[in-house]
């Protein structure tokens, strides 16, 4: 099955065999006709309407902003529906450094997401630190904090970058399984059994 | 100069004098306030450009830089304490309103309390941050401060300290709002506050009765950094603070290195340093102008704005290589000569850029929507915009000639022609204005500049291993939203034993709670848009 999005050869992408891993793992799952099918409509849907939050922190939130303008025009993708809430999108696009002071906020944005939810790590801050790994009060990398889907390198990266992104997550999104979504759930608690930091969050939702 | 030195030793006998680039006065904490109070009323030193905190090992203290409104002269006070247990100081924010922020971001540094200041609590740090970062014996161990997802404790009282007779220190906690304030939170995740800045906002039914500014979402403690880094190194952060002023900072910083080293810089990139600086500023007020005029709903003039910008951006990636972080600009000169292509392309931008201007008034400046919400809108008088040191266009649109272009010409500014934009409403539409009309400005000093491009090297001679000589240096350089100062103390070596960026958006920040107390809650988006602050910038 050639995974891809709107008019990008198959042969153009650069990590195909990530995503075929992800196919044959699906189709080790097994589903029957009607629900597969059902999965890859609605797949098909939610793949070309993800809907970013408003989140920027520092510089590669401008080039966020280039994104929706004119001249790059995330528009074409369907992604320009940028909400300011967290319960109304799909994706948090981490663009910029996270604090220490901002960690809390941010994992609260994060269980604020509906599922299904995804996040992008943009830009060599949200990836590891960045520049200011050795700062005293940085994070070093979203990757405690919340699981990620797409890494997009660069500081920042540029705008075409950060669409070559946002395809490969709609890629990753064709080949989920939409219904019972055990996946994704398990997914969630093996990420917050394996980072304390998420662990510490998840005792405050459930309030113990 | 000479005079105020001698009225000053004769009036202060314990006061000592050093002559750096900015004379500098040590006197006792005793006389601090005396001195402050008489350089102000009787010399006219009415603008606080900042306060330096510095570690000495042996000793904590903070340098005061202040300037004159009416002769630009600058003069610098520093005060000391050894003890490190317990340091207190004399605050002056009795004097200077900004310089209540300026002794929270030095208490949250290195420890020093200031007394009689009415709002001593740490500025970009939790109450439960262990220790002071900037302090020489601060313990960057992990465990100390580690990230952690547990909401952050926060209080509702600030402490103020003050000095009881027999010498103890007192603290009195004070409640931040009053019990029955009506409180509401707006940031740090909203789409209005242009990135992770937060107000606690009292409200009266729709009236503001007080902001409280809470910062440090983004506080990236980039001081500290640079002091474990060389001279080259430290250069690439300043793109990063103020983003729209890349170029205007490192070139700063640059002019700030390379005075203290001696180094000459060649005319070809001095000249390209002020067309980039130029290019930059209309970049950034155009960002500008899309995404306040989006906050106000008017969507569409994002997509004009940001074409004149792309095609500033295109110019930049040509000849830097890179559309936003460009670490152009280098110690003795710029890193890349330019692009073949670029006086042309510059040309061309020139060409296009009164129409677009023109686009701009007839969509938004006209319009009796934008005219109903911005006119008279968060007046600043030029008084309020010295005593926060609110600098740039914010600062001239209240009337302010505050551009160091002109007070403290630096690089070729000198030899081109150009004005000084200043208006005297003070309200947010004036703010917007005085950026059009800058743009104007900036598009003449390309003008002058782009075909007199003198040929010749682009880069000077550095020492691969740079090390400056023991001293201290103080630059300030235009950015696109007000001054940007650097403070480099050296010890000899080759990394600064402290660096200090002096940033506009710190006191923009800062100005808003005075500038919209009394307004709408609605209207809290217009102003503070107006001021154009940068988050980063303010918590470095
Ligand atoms: S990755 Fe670079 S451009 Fe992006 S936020 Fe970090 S420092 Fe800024």
């Amino acid at each position: 099955m050639e995974v891809t999005t709107k008019s990008m050869p198959y042969e153009a992408w650069k990590d195909n065999e990530y995503i075929e891993n992800l196919v044959d793992e699906l189709r080790a799952q097994g589903t029957n006709v009607l629900v597969g099918s059902l999965d890859k409509l609605i797949n098909w849907g939610r793949s070309n309407s993800l809907w970013p939050l408003t989140f920027a922190t520092s510089c590669c939130g401008i080039e966020f902003v280039s994104l929706g303008a004119a001249r790059f025009d995330m528009a074409r993708f369907g992604w320009e529906v940028a909400r300011s809430s967290p319960r109304q999108a799909d994706f948090i696009m981490v663009a910029g450094t996270i604090v220490n002071r901002m960690v809390p906020v941010f994992r609260r944005l994060y269980d604020q997401l509906a599922e299904p939810k995804y996040v992008i790590a943009c830009g060599g801050c949200a990836i590891s630190g960045g520049p200011f790994r050795k700062s005293y009060h940085v994070a070093k990398g979203i990757e405690d904090i919340v699981p990620v889907d797409v890494f997009v390198p660069g500081c920042p990266p540029c705008p075409e970058a950060m669409i070559y992104g946002i395809m490969q997550l709609s890629r990753k999104v064709k080949v989920e399984r939409f219904f019972g979504g055990v996946n994704r759930q398990e997914k969630q608690k093996d990420f917050v059994d394996e980072h304390p930091m998420a662990k510490e969050a998840e005792k405050i939702i459930n309030g113990d | 100069m000479a005079t105020i030195k001698e009225n000053i030793a004769a009036r202060f006998p314990q006061a000592t004098f050093e002559d750096a680039d900015v004379l500098l006065i040590n006197i006792p904490d005793e006389q601090l306030h005396d001195l402050a109070a008489a350089l102000r009323d009787e010399y006219g030193y009415d603008y606080l450009i900042t306060i330096v905190g510095v570690d000495r090992v042996q000793s904590l203290g903070a340098i005061y830089f202040l300037s004159s409104t009416a002769t630009n002269q600058e003069i610098s006070i520093q005060v000391a304490t050894t003890d490190r247990e317990n340091p207190a100081l004399t605050s002056i924010s009795d004097l200077w309103s900004i310089a209540t922020i300026y002794e929270r971001e030095i208490f949250d540094f290195y420890g020093i309390k200031f007394l009689n200041n009415q709002d001593m609590r740490r500025l970009f740090l939790s109450i439960d941050w262990v220790g002071y970062p900037l302090r020489k014996d601060y313990d960057n161990s992990p465990e100390n401060n580690a990230p952690s997802t547990q909401n952050e404790r926060q209080s509702d009282f600030t402490q103020v300290y003050t000095r009881r007779e027999d010498g103890s220190i007192a603290c009195e906690d004070r409640a931040v709002f009053q019990p029955d304030d009506f409180v509401v939170n707006i940031g740090p995740q909203h789409p209005a506050t242009h990135g992770v800045l937060r107000f606690r906002t009292a409200i009266d039914g729709e009236i503001i009765k007080k902001i409280d500014v809470y910062m440090g979402y983004i506080h990236r403690g980039i001081e500290k950094l640079c002091e474990n880094l060389t001279y080259p190194q430290t250069l690439h952060f300043t793109d990063r603070m103020d983003y729209f002023s890349a170029h205007n900072y490192h070139h700063g910083l640059c002019m700030c290195i390379e005075r203290a080293a001696g180094i000459e810089v060649p005319r070809r990139a001095q000249v390209i340093r002020v067309i980039m600086d130029e290019l930059s500023r209309i970049a950034s007020h155009c960002l500008f102008f899309g995404t306040y005029c989006m906050d106000l709903g008017a969507t569409t003039m994002l997509f004009y704005t940001l074409r004149v910008r792309e095609q500033i951006l295109d110019i930049m990636e040509k000849t830097c290589g890179a559309r936003m972080t460009f670490n152009y600009d280098c110690i003795g000169g710029v890193m890349a000569d330019l692009d073949p292509d670029f006086v042309k392309d510059v040309k061309a931008l020139l060409a296009t850029l009164p129409a677009n201007l023109k686009e701009y008034n007839k969509l938004f400046v006209g319009n009796v929507i934008a005219e109903g919400r911005l006119e008279g809108m968060g007046v600043m008088s030029r008084e309020h915009a010295i005593d926060w040191g609110v600098t740039g266009p914010s600062g001239r649109a209240s009337g302010w000639a505050c551009d160091v272009r002109k007070t403290h010409p630096y690089s070729v500014y000198p030899e081109v022609e150009f004005d000084e934009i200043t208006m005297t409403e003070g309200d947010s539409m004036a703010r917007f204005k005085c950026r059009m009309l800058e743009i104007e400005q900036s598009a003449r000093i390309i003008e002058q500049l782009i075909d007199n491009i003198p040929e010749g090297d682009y880069l000077a001679k550095v020492p691969k291993v740079l090390k400056l000589p023991q001293g201290h240096w103080f630059q300030l350089v235009e950015g696109c939203r007000g001054v940007f100062g650097v403070y480099i103390e050296s010890d000899g070596g080759t990394s600064p034993v402290r660096m200090k960026f002096v940033t506009p958006s710190l006191n923009l920040a800062a100005v808003t709670d005075s500038i919209t107390s009394g307004n709408k809650i609605a209207d809290l988006i217009t102003i503070a848009g107006s001021l154009d602050y940068i988050v980063p910038d303010m918590d470095r």
